[in-house]
């Protein structure tokens, strides 16, 4: 057992960080389950709306990025 | 440095997975300057030339029977000019050329860096942030240029009521300067991570135990990365799109 108690403290913070993604997983899976349940009663408006489906997921996606973003900033930036 | 990769050899994996993600010069050893060639430049370039073949090359001939090279280039031409129609709308339009570079460009440097051993450019932050912060800057300078100081009425929300809108104000500036910054990591970062997650799956594959499984795992991430390098372009492309629509039309 050696290192410091910075480094255990880096890498457990980057752990937590890692939590904020499944935040972005919740995001996303609402975004897509509320498309397809909205595609499926009009199939006929959906082909128009993906565009904003990948805008809605791309919003989403990035703040779980960004947690990741953190991690990676705790284990080798700091 | 020295003392972190040391770390990483005694407690971290045998292969470090950020590792293919650092910067090496072309030639010879020794700091990286803003000129020196490294292998982002070879990859860039490598790019650059793969879409003046696409792009010059493939539709040199105009066939009006067109040839493979000729309907992957029209496919890719058709499919940004609808999408900036259709998001940016009809004004939109003048600025197509530029928008259509972006997803050239990212989509070429994506795919290039899932060829195994080579270096994917778009998951260095440096080369996204100059990107997202070109579209940042050209959107925001064009929309000053168009609209003048009416412009602001993008942060001044005249549908609100009047007590909410000072806050709302405060909350329309926050998230329009973090856009760059969202805008160039999720690229870079969904770019980085795809990468890393195979080679972590690699990292596992030294054990015989596990190597059946790593290798399923390894394969799967292949697949996935192909599709978030076309999904990324994509949203990087839309959101260019969207800045841009906010910029011709800025009243809420």
């Amino acid at each position: 057992m050696e290192g410091s108690i910075v480094e255990m403290g880096k890498l457990i913070g980057a752990g937590i960080a890692t939590i904020g993604m499944g935040g972005a997983a919740i995001g996303v899976g609402t975004i897509v389950g509320n498309f397809l349940s909205g595609a499926l009663r009009n199939p006929a408006a959906a082909a128009s709306q993906t565009a904003m489906l990948f805008i809605g997921i791309a919003f989403a996606e990035a703040f779980g990025i960004f947690s990741f973003l953190v991690a990676l900033l705790l284990m080798f930036a700091l | 440095m020295a003392a972190e990769a040391d770390m990483m050899e005694a407690s971290g994996p045998a292969i470090d997975p950020m590792y293919q993600f650092t910067l090496k010069p072309l030639f010879g050893e020794g700091p990286i300057h803003w000129y020196t060639p490294t292998n982002a430049t070879l990859w860039m370039g490598i790019a650059v030339l793969a879409i003046i073949g696409l792009l010059v090359f493939g539709t040199r001939r105009r066939a009006i029977v067109p040839s493979h090279t000729q309907s992957v280039a029209e496919l890719a031409y058709g499919f940004v000019y609808q999408m900036v129609r259709d998001v940016a709308g009809k004004e939109g339009v003048k600025y197509f050329p530029y928008i259509m570079t972006l997803f050239i460009f990212i989509i070429f440097t994506n795919f290039l860096g899932l060829i195994p051993m080579s270096f994917s450019v778009t998951s260095q932050i440096a080369v996204t942030a100059v990107l997202a912060v070109l579209v940042f800057v050209s959107v925001t300078l064009l929309g000053f240029y168009l609209h003048g100081v009416k412009f602001l009425g993008l942060f001044w929300v005249s549908q609100a009521p009047l007590a909410l809108r000072p806050v709302l104000a405060i909350i329309e500036i926050i998230s329009y300067f973090v856009r760059p910054v969202s805008h160039s990591i999720r690229l870079a970062g969904n770019v980085m991570a795809g990468h890393a997650v195979i080679e972590v799956f690699a990292s596992f594959a030294a054990s015989a135990l596990i190597a059946p499984i790593a290798m399923v795992g390894i394969v799967a991430m292949f697949g996935m990365d192909v599709l978030v390098a076309f999904i990324q372009a994509y949203v990087f492309t839309i959101l260019t799109c969207v800045y841009l629509k906010d910029a011709l039309h800025p009243s809420h």
